[in-house]
């Protein structure tokens, strides 16, 4: 039947499954399971959430399970993961869909730079033929691939290598953030080989992570990429109730500012946070796309069950 | 006029880019984890038929390109502008030589094309893929030369010249692909 996967895909994807189970009960860790459903959503003025219409009142499909996941670890769950479903709106091409499956956990107790290591571990248990992994920090990334310094660079040269790297943009439109995410996108990612973890983002690009201590300059934030393909996004998390709530009106400040809808921040979440999250890293891993790495698959409908449905 | 954001992109879809009509080829979505997307499109300029790449910030717009492809017979050509109407409405348009382009070799009067109007005039034509035409000059034919495959060029009578099988004479009438401009085969009468 056209679209649907074969067999021996169908196969694979419950062999990983099984398997991410399988590491995470060895380790302790408890499965958990979390509403798709909020009043509220992720405030992130780069992502667009999928809206959902229940008794009447505006809901959104979960962009990611964080939020919920981290009212279970402030309420005393202990390392936790989670299989789930995510879904962003107006993301769509050879490796995005609206809808993606998400496995997300957090090790209480371990840094950032432990969790590494616990991700290596968990793609070596689920593919053991997986081959190096490599570590890169940002900053380094873009000295080696894009020859300037993220940091330092000043704006102009920064939207002269965007211009350079992407064919017919309107640099002048283009943020310092935007530069950097064009110069990761078309120019460091191409040159990555294997599995590498780029770490320690610029601070503008924390998202959920906490500043390191030693260089506020930087985040405790890491991606992994398989080649130019990005597999997972970890922090070290943000557990600072304060903080926290001056990010997200910093989000919808910006949302606003950008035409973009304004959300209610999550008070539930804040209150969790107030309450007490214990030190803790967090990472969400894209299992589609991990598939797409296992099976050399260049589209990301290869490895989804069925195709998503044509409206 | 209408507007697409950059989600709504998929190829065909024509939209106005520098100031000119343009159809979108490709398009691939580029997004690092968190943070700006991008969008790389592949497009073609439909005035001068030109392929171009363009990036764009996701969410961004581009206005909608009023394009239409037509289905028109070429009636005449009058020296200046290349005259083509709707069978059905008789409606006709006029177009210079820049819109027709290459097709002109090709255009042979009642041959139906199709015409792009960009806001109601012609901007580009494409002839038939298959044209029949008749030859207007060529070095006389070889007799029982048919098995040696060897060609020749010989002119049509819209100008065009093609490379024809040794055999064939002025006045003979063939079948050429307007594609590729290679001969097909002769047409009896």
């Amino acid at each position: 039947m056209a679209g649907v996967t074969a067999p021996q895909r169908l196969v694979q994807k419950a062999r990983m499954l099984q398997g991410i189970r399988a590491f995470f009960d060895g380790l302790g860790f408890l499965e958990v399971d979390t509403p798709l459903l909020d009043a509220t959503t992720n405030l992130d003025p780069q992502v667009r959430s999928v809206g959902a219409r229940v008794n009447g009142q505006c809901h959104y499909l979960q962009t990611s399970p964080e939020f919920a996941m981290k009212r279970l670890l402030a309420a005393g769950s202990g390392s936790i993961y989670q299989i789930a479903h995510a879904f962003r709106d107006e993301e769509q091409g050879r490796r995005h869909r609206a809808e993606f499956l998400l496995l997300e956990w957090y090790a209480v107790g371990l840094d950032y730079r432990q969790l590494m290591d616990q991700v290596e571990g968990l793609i070596r248990h689920l593919w053991p033929q997986a081959g190096r992994f490599g570590r890169l920090a940002y900053v380094e990334a873009f000295e080696r691939h894009a020859g300037l310094n993220p940091l330092d660079a000043p704006l102009e040269r920064l939207r002269e290598a965007a211009a350079e790297a992407a064919v017919g943009i309107d640099g002048t439109a283009l943020s310092r953030d935007d530069c950097l995410d064009l110069l990761m996108s078309f120019v460091v990612a191409p040159a990555l080989e294997e599995f590498v973890f780029i770490h320690d983002y610029p601070a503008s690009q924390a998202a959920l992570a906490r500043l390191k201590a030693d260089d506020p300059r930087l985040a405790e934030r890491f991606e992994l990429y398989f080649g130019d393909l990005e597999l997972a996004n970890g922090f070290g998390e943000l557990t600072d109730a304060a903080e926290q709530r001056a990010r997200f009106e910093a989000d919808n400040a910006e949302r606003a500012r950008r035409g973009l809808p304004v959300y209610p921040l999550d008070e539930a979440f804040l209150a969790a946070l107030q309450h007490g999250l214990p030190e803790c890293s967090g990472v969400a891993l894209g299992l589609d796309r991990l598939l797409m790495a296992m099976t050399g698959s260049r589209d990301i409908a290869e490895v989804q069950s069925l195709p998503p449905f044509e409206g | 006029m209408a507007s697409y954001s950059t989600n709504e992109f998929r190829s065909g879809l024509k939209v106005m880019v520098d100031g000119d009509p343009c159809a979108i080829i490709e398009n691939e979505f580029v997004k690092p984890g968190k943070g700006q997307a991008f969008n790389r499109v592949k497009i073609r300029n439909l005035k001068t038929g030109r392929v171009l790449e363009k990036t764009y910030k996701s969410g961004e717009t581009l206005e909608a390109a009023d394009v239409m492809d037509t289905e028109m017979q070429y009636l005449y050509n009058d020296g200046e502008f290349y005259h083509f109407m709707v069978p059905d409405t008789f409606e006709q348009h006029a177009a210079d030589a820049a819109a027709v382009g290459d097709a002109a070799k090709w255009l042979k009067a009642q041959d139906l094309c199709e015409v792009t109007l960009y806001n109601g005039a012609p901007i580009s034509v494409t002839p038939p893929n298959f044209v029949e035409l008749e030859v207007v000059e060529t070095d006389p034919g070889l007799r029982g030369d048919t098995a040696q495959g060897g060609t020749k060029p010989a002119k049509l009578e819209t100008g065009a010249v093609v490379k024809v099988p040794l055999f064939l004479e002025e006045g003979e009438v063939v079948k050429v692909d307007t594609r590729s401009g290679e001969y097909m085969g002769r047409v009896k009468n």
